[in-house]
Order: structure tokens, then C-alpha cells, then sequence
């Protein structure tokens, strides 16, 4: 059994532990927001928060999450107005949009790490994030955007 | 099923695609008020009691609904024609509904590729927000008893000129959903100057919902009681099932049982590739069932498929005479009269789409009829590949559209709505079939591999007076007659036939090809290769010649004409569009390199010790486009992208934001196809299978910067989302050649020695 919180709202689950939580965020909480791309952690497109970092969803097994904080892109913020989903919108960034949960996940935890972010900064922690569309270049511009707008809350 | 019928109506269905076709289904859309009784309406447009269009209704509340027929896989399409219609209506923005039509031939064609959305749909768009328009300003002007002429309609009200007396639209619809459905000819088109939102940036309609991770995406999809399918597939195309052991895979827990489908016959258009389907109570328990199944298959035929032979018979096709697709002059005597001959020959691999939500439907079958959600470029297409998959009529099979995680022609195929609606019949409940990322890098459509071999003889002042040059890739033909070596037309007319170059003597010719793999239409299609290899071998003869790669291409381009295809054997399919109304314009292809010259600071660029820049220029989807990439190449021959300038004629621009994300767009994904983009195969397996094999472009390998240009343009609105791929392609390869002198003539770049 495995109690853990899911967007502060407290969860236990009971099944097989070695499911990832990205199975369970959307089979089960039908949190769809965090989107499959790979299954091997190679497109981050499932990127979620666990206690602040981000992290796989697709990687991370059920057993690792006993008394974690997991954050999806639809407890970001009460409002969606977190400083990197306002940025995202000024900037225009999504194309088809699908990998933009993960790619608003990844920047956010940049910024809390880091909230003045270089460009070398961007390409070391986003090019784990694939996009298709190739929406990079306004990614770059809108994770600068944030970081002017002060950055991770 | 009449395998000889089928065949015969999916060529027309594909030569649709790309004639003039397409253009009479659209033409069939006025009247639409006809469709305002039909019990089968399911949009609020076409509830709404005043809906002068299968496209837009309006209720008494004032509430505008705009139907978006065209699929939303990241062009903005969904936003761009609601813009088209309520700027013609007048409407705020603010209280417009967009709403996504069902797969229905009302509509016209709902084939959401060949760039052709706003190209097909712009006047229609425009019609139904005027004839609304129309209907309102005469509701009011009947009840205020005045002449309509000295009424006007301005943001959700119509004005009386005179007195300023206001009524909002929401007030006018009980009177004005009495009135008739004004004639089309009669309708008149608000003037450029007064347009509020067509040509000004407007962010999409879904960009809050993506932002908060609320946009619904096919894989989203759930249903009371439905079940989850994750499908082996045989690994060679066409082969079948010998046996199958599921004992290990039924242990798993939530794995209720395995189906066996059926293999397709030939031709495979969109049929499901046959296979073991693992049924589940979840993803997981789906995939992980899959991975304890044992099955041994046939393999059949293309079995023998091995890419890298494969490349080589493609290159020996190209180095001898093949089937001659357009002759200008004679191209042998001026060979033959001697002189400075080039010669060059070009080849690229195969490609995967991958785009990042992986083939997924739903489906529930009830009652002998079908119900799909799916991210499909084509929801027609899903009514009939279904409808043929079940044995129903396609009536019987409603195709809702969900948002798509990028498409890039892939989504145009829908074998797996077809695998969702099989299983859902055979099992009696909803369905959900996931593919994932390995089935999709796998069992794609494929991007074909190509050869290209060019020949060219210049002049004492270096300007080639005979062009020879042949293509031969595996054909899109196939996919609908796999006995098909050859391209349809519309293949060849992608970069081939239509080198606009003004040299006296011009041959192009194609040979045979088999496929031992489905192909399908990557963006851009056939263009990616066709123009990789004569934008480069352009390139090639001015550094022969000793001139500027731009000077020399303007010179080449001639004065600027319309190219005159017909004369020279060729019947240009034109991406389907009239060429009268829509011609091969050489003046519009000098203009967008001239503007390329000029904001890329052409002038001024210092090539040469591993820095370089390259330019090249194409006309594709009826849209100009020129592209200079610089590039930066270091002592490992590694090489990164800091700048790349777009610059596009697409004649009128509805959303120049979107378009310039497609511009941005295209320079990644080409950049990254040039990189790193290949698939290949042994023992008819394609060899990759996720991303770590099958590379596509990522943040810290795409261009730091992508700037977009547009030529003031009022010519007809054309598409934006493929044409920015293939100049990219080519304009980065000449971008290497300044940087190192090393010049590519072949993909992907991961794979050659550039210093």
C-alpha cells in the first residue's frame, strides 16, 4: 500500500507497485494532463513534480512515492496563473500543445532552482523535453519571460 | 470487400488530395441552409435558430458558434478560419464558440493535410460570417422600417447610420432566423481595411486549456466500461500469425484475455496491420501482458527488405536513363555539344513522424453502428476505413475529433480507429487502443527514402544551359496498389517537375521502386528530397561558376515568369489547386530571396573557417518561401544552428502568429530531419523503435533563433504548414559547405564526416 499526495489531496493505492505514476495519474485520477510520449523517459513529455524535482511520471514506480508530494500540471497552480503558464501564454509557445504540460513542468522547476536561467541553463535542463512542432525557440523566450516576470514562485 | 474497387476508389480519394477535386467538393458547401433541417445536426451552429451555415450559427444570447471541420494538430487551424468568419461577421471575438465538427461530408473535405486548409476553406469561411452579417443588418433595418443600405454591423451590433440607434445581434435572431439565406453571388466582402482580426495575431482558442493541461487529446479519451488494447503487430509488413502462446500474458493481473486479428490483404491502405491485441482493465496491465506474449509469425515477402542494399539499388536506378516526367528543349544535344559538366547525386533515408501523442482511438460499437474518438487528421477517412473494417455502411460510423499531439500526415491513416472499432465489435464494449512509442516508430507510413541524380553543362559565363536530373524513391502509390513502382503524379509534382530554374533545356525522369514498408506523406512530402537535391546542386554550380549562392539563384530564376508546365509533357496537379488562379510565379520566388538577402544581411556574411551561411528557395503548397540558415561547425565536425531566417509569400495571411510558429516550426524539425532523421531496416524489421534510436530534433541541437519574414502579399491565401520545411533542408546543407568546404550530398548529417 502506498499513501502519498497527489496535488494536496491525499491518495492511497493498492495495486501493482511497479506501475509508474503516470498510469495511475491518468487511468485512475484521469489527471490527463500528464501526457505518454516513450515509456523510457526519453521525450519528458510525462514530467510531473515529486516533492519539488522533476521527475518521469513514466519512470517513477508506484513504491517510490510512500509519503511523496506529486505535483501534475493541474496543481501547478490554483489558478493557472503560475508565472511559467502566464509566460507560456504571453509568448504564444504551443503548437499542437501535447508535450506543453511537460515542457511548463520542467521550466518550473528550473526556475525554482534557478530563476535567472542562461541559455546554457535551458538547453541543459529542456533538451530532455522533446517537441515535435519544434516550439524550442519561444520556450527559451518564454522561460526568459518568467524569469523577468520573477521567476518560480 | 472489392479489393480492384477499393483500390480504385482510394486513388481517386488520393488523387483528390492533390487535384482539382478537392476544389469542387468545396464549392458544393453554399447553400448550406439546406442542412439547417437535417435531424442528424448535432453542432450548435446548426441548432442555433439562426444558421445561415454549416459553419456558424448564432444564438439569441448573442452567442457565435463557428465550426472548425479541419483538424487541430498544431497549425492553429482551429482558430484560423473562426477568425476568417467572425471578422466578416463582425463579431467580438469574446462571445465566439468554437465547436469541432464531426466527420462529415457536409462539410466538404475534411482532410486536414497539403497545407490546403485556409487555401479551401477561406472563401467558404468568409461567406458564412457575411451571409450571417447580412441576414442581421436586414432583421434590424426591417425593424427599425429603414433601407438596409444605411445600416451597418460593427462588434455584435447593427447601426443605423442616421440616428446611431443600436441592436445586438443576440435581440436581432428570432427576426433574422425568419429570413432567407442570401444567395452567394450576392454577398459582399468587407474591405482589407476594415478586417479586425484576419492579419492580426490572435493567440489559439485552446491556450489556456493547454497551459493548465485541460486540452483533450485523443489518448485522453474514456468511457464507462471501456477496455484497453495494446496490439502486437507482425514485425514484417504483411506477415501473419504462425502461433501464439498468451499463457504467461493472461497471468498478469488485469489482463482479461488476447485477440487475434486479421492480417489485411493487399492492397493495405489504412487497414489494420493485423496482430495479437492484449486487452486489459488498464494501460499498464495492457502493455505489460503484451511484453509476456509469445508469438511466432510468418514474415512473407518483405522480408527481404534491407535499407542499406535497398539505398544502393536507388543509386544505381538514378545513374541510369529512367521514365522521362518533363522534357524542356533537349537536354542530349546540349550535353553533347560538351563544356563544363556537373554531376551530383543526392540520396536521403527513410523517416519516421513520430509525433508525440502516439496512434490512439476509442471506440464503442452498438447496435451495428460505431462510434469513434480519435486524433485524426481525417475523419472521413475514419468513417470509411472503419465502415470497411466492420462491414457497415460509413453512415453508421459517427468520428469525433479530438485535438492531435502533432500529425504531420500520420494522422491522416487511421488503421488504428480501425483496430479500436474491430476489437470494440468483437468485444462488445468500448475500446481504447494505444500504440506506443515503439509501435509507432515501427509501424509507420513512412517518409521514403530517395535518390536523386543531377547533371548539368554551364556556359563560358557559368550558367547551366542543359538540366538532367531523375529521382527514384519507394512510391505512396503503394500504399493503394502495392503492385505500384511508380509515383502518382502529384508525388513527381513535389519538387521535381516544377525546378523552376529558366535554362533552355530541362529533363526530369523517375525510376521504378518497390516498397517494402507502408509510405505514407511526411510534411512536405516528396519536396524534402526533391529540394534538398537541386537547392544543393543549384549551390554546387554557383561555387563552380565562382559566384554568390544568391546572385547566382536570382540569375537562374530568370526575370521572373509563369512557368509553363503544360508544354513541357507535365499535368501539375498544383497541390490540387486551379494553376490559373493559383500559377508557378517565378517573380514571387526572386522576391522572398531578395527579402531573405536582405534580413539575413547576405551582403555582409563572412563564410568560411567553420562558420557559413546558405540560402535556398521553394515554392510548395502554392507558398514561397526562402531560408538562410547559419551554421557553425567545430574541429569534430559537430555543428549547431544560431540563426535561420524564414521568409514567406502565402498571399494573404489570416493568424500571422500561427503562421510564423509554422515557419519556426519547420526550420526545427528540418534542421533536426537533416541531423539525425533516418530509419532503417534488416530482414524487413525496421531497426528503431524510440527515441534514443530514432532522434528528432531537441532544444539544445535546434536553432538558437528562427526569425520570420513575410512579403506584403495580397495575393490568395495559401498554406503555411509544410512549405517551410523543405528550403531549411537544403539552405543548411549550403550553410555547411561555406562553413567547411565539405559538401553534403547525403542524410542524414549525424552520419557523414563534415571536416
Amino acid at each position: 500500500m502506498v499513501n502519498f499526495n497527489v496535488n494536496g489531496t491525499a491518495r492511497t493505492f493498492n495495486g501493482d507497485e511497479e506501475m509508474p505514476l503516470l498510469w495511475f495519474l491518468r487511468d485512475e485520477l484521469r489527471l490527463t494532463g500528464t501526457r505518454f510520449g516513450c515509456g523510457l523517459g526519453v521525450c519528458g513529455a510525462c514530467t510531473v513534480h515529486v516533492d519539488g524535482q522533476a521527475v518521469r511520471s513514466c519512470q517513477t514506480k508506484m513504491s517510490t512515492l510512500v509519503n511523496k508530494r506529486v505535483t501534475t500540471i493541474e496543481g501547478l497552480s490554483t489558478d493557472g496563473n503560475h508565472p511559467v503558464q502566464r509566460a507560456w501564454r504571453t509568448v504564444n509557445v504551443p503548437q499542437c500543445g501535447y508535450c506543453q504540460s511537460g515542457q511548463i513542468m520542467q521550466a518550473s522547476a528550473l526556475l525554482a532552482k534557478t530563476p535567472k536561467p542562461t541559455d546554457d541553463d535551458i538547453d541543459r535542463t529542456m533538451s530532455g523535453n522533446i517537441c515535435r512542432c519544434g516550439t524550442y525557440p519561444r520556450i527559451r523566450a518564454a522561460i526568459h519571460t518568467a524569469a523577468g516576470n520573477g521567476g518560480a514562485r | 470487400m472489392n479489393a480492384i474497387q477499393n483500390v480504385s476508389n482510394r486513388r481517386s480519394f488520393l488523387k483528390g488530395m492533390f487535384s482539382a477535386g478537392a476544389l469542387v467538393v468545396v464549392s458544393r458547401v453554399l447553400p448550406e441552409s439546406a442542412f439547417a433541417q437535417d435531424p442528424a445536426v448535432r453542432t450548435r451552429a446548426q441548432s442555433a435558430p439562426l444558421s445561415p451555415s454549416v459553419y456558424l450559427g448564432v444564438d439569441p444570447d448573442g452567442t457565435v458558434f463557428i465550426v472548425t471541420h479541419r483538424s487541430e494538430m498544431g497549425t492553429g487551424i482551429r482558430t484560423s478560419l473562426p477568425m476568417v468568419a467572425a471578422d466578416e461577421l463582425e463579431a467580438d471575438w469574446s462571445r465566439v464558440r468554437i465547436e469541432q465538427g464531426l466527420g462529415d461530408t457536409k462539410y466538404g473535405d475534411q482532410n486536414t493535410d497539403g497545407s490546403r486548409s485556409v487555401r479551401d476553406f477561406y472563401d467558404a469561411f468568409r461567406r458564412a460570417g457575411a451571409a450571417a452579417r447580412t441576414i442581421l443588418v436586414s432583421a434590424a433595418a426591417a425593424q427599425w422600417n429603414v433601407p438596409a443600405t444605411d445600416c451597418f454591423a460593427q462588434n455584435h451590433e447593427v447601426i443605423h447610420r442616421p440616428t446611431n440607434r443600436r441592436l445586438a445581434y443576440g435581440a436581432l435572431v428570432p427576426a433574422a432566423a425568419k429570413l432567407p439565406v442570401p444567395q452567394p453571388a450576392t454577398l459582399q466582402f468587407k474591405p482589407k481595411s476594415d478586417w479586425k482580426f484576419v492579419g492580426k495575431e490572435r493567440p489559439i482558442y485552446d491556450l489556456n486549456d493547454i497551459t493548465v493541461g485541460k486540452a483533450p487529446f485523443g489518448l485522453d479519451v474514456y468511457r464507462d466500461g471501456m477496455v484497453f488494447a495494446s496490439i502486437e503487430h507482425p514485425p514484417v509488413i504483411g506477415g501473419t500469425i504462425k502461433s501464439v502462446d498468451n499463457a504467461d500474458a493472461l497471468k498478469v493481473a488485469g489482463v482479461s484475455q488476447t485477440v487475434n486479428l486479421d492480417a489485411p490483404k493487399p492492397p493495405l491502405l489504412f487497414q489494420p496491420l493485423g496482430g495479437v491485441a492484449v486487452i486489459a482493465n488498464s494501460t499498464w496491465a495492457a502493455f505489460q501482458g503484451r511484453k509476456k506474449l509469445k508469438v511466432e509469425w510468418v514474415d512473407g515477402p518483405h522480408a527481404v527488405f534491407e535499407s542499406e542494399a535497398f539505398k544502393k539499388d536507388l543509386l544505381k536506378t538514378v545513374s541510369q536513363p529512367a521514365k522521362v516526367v518533363r522534357n524542356l528543349g533537349n537536354v542530349d544535344a546540349e550535353f553533347a555539344k560538351g563544356g563544363k559538366v556537373i554531376e551530383a547525386t543526392y540520396s536521403t533515408p527513410m523517416a519516421a513522424h513520430a509525433a508525440m501523442e502516439p496512434p490512439a482511438a476509442v471506440a464503442e460499437f452498438r447496435n451495428g453502428k460505431a462510434e469513434i474518438w480519435a486524433p485524426t487528421q481525417n475523419p472521413q477517412a475514419v468513417q470509411e476505413t472503419v465502415g470497411a473494417a466492420l462491414g457497415i455502411d460509413k453512415k453508421d460510423v459517427t468520428c469525433h475529433v479530438t485535438l492531435l499531439g502533432g500529425g504531420f500526415g500520420r494522422k491522416s491513416k487511421p488503421d488504428y480507429a480501425a483496430e479500436a472499432a474491430v476489437l470494440s465489435k468483437k468485444l462488445n464494449k468500448p475500446v481504447k487502443v494505444i500504440w506506443t512509442r515503439e509501435d509507432d516508430i515501427r509501424f509507420d507510413f513512412y517518409h521514403a527514402t530517395a535518390a536523386v541524380y543531377h547533371k548539368a553543362v554551364l556556359d563560358n559565363r557559368g550558367k547551366p544551359t542543359a538540366w538532367l536530373h531523375r529521382s527514384a524513391f519507394p512510391p505512396i502509390a503503394s500504399t493503394f496498389d502495392h503492385t505500384a513502382k511508380y509515383p502518382l503524379g502529384f508525388e513527381l509534382d513535389l519538387g521535381l517537375v516544377d525546378v523552376p530554374f529558366d535554362v533552355p533545356n530541362i529533363r526530369a525522369e523517375n525510376g521504378p521502386a518497390d516498397a517494402h514498408v507502408r509510405i505514407g506523406w511526411f510534411r512536405a512530402v516528396t519536396n524534402n528530397f526533391h529540394v534538398f537535391a537541386y537547392a544543393s546542386f543549384a549551390d554546387e554550380l554557383a561555387h563552380a561558376a565562382g559566384r554568390d549562392s544568391l546572385e547566382y539563384l536570382l540569375e537562374m530564376l530568370g526575370p521572373g515568369k509563369v512557368l509553363d508546365l503544360k508544354s513541357q509533357g507535365v499535368d501539375y496537379s498544383n497541390y490540387g489547386a486551379p494553376i490559373d488562379k493559383y500559377p508557378i510565379d517565378t517573380k514571387r520566388l526572386r522576391r522572398v530571396l531578395e527579402v531573405a538577402g536582405e534580413k539575413s544581411g547576405w551582403a555582409k556574411a563572412k563564410s568560411g573557417g567553420g562558420k557559413g551561411f546558405g540560402i535556398a528557395a521553394h515554392r510548395s503548397f502554392n507558398t514561397y518561401v526562402a531560408s538562410v540558415v547559419q551554421v557553425e561547425v567545430d574541429s569534430k565536425g559537430q555543428f549547431k544552428v544560431p540563426r535561420i531566417d524564414q521568409v514567406v509569400d502565402a498571399g494573404v495571411i489570416i493568424n500571422p502568429d500561427r503562421v510564423r510558429s509554422q515557419m519556426e516550426g519547420a526550420a526545427v524539425m528540418g534542421v533536426g530531419l537533416a541531423r539525425t532523421g533516418e530509419i532503417t531496416a534488416a530482414g524487413g524489421r525496421v531497426r528503431q523503435s524510440n527515441f534514443h534510436d530514432f532522434q528528432v530534433a531537441r532544444m539544445n541541437d535546434s536553432p538558437l533563433q528562427v526569425n520570420v519574414h513575410f512579403v506584403d502579399s495580397g495575393e490568395l491565401p495559401t498554406g503555411c504548414g509544410e512549405p517551410g520545411m523543405p528550403p531549411v533542408i537544403a539552405a543548411l546543407g549550403n550553410a555547411i559547405f561555406a562553413a567547411t568546404g565539405k559538401r553534403v550530398r547525403e542524410l542524414p548529417l549525424s552520419k557523414q564526416k563534415l571536416v
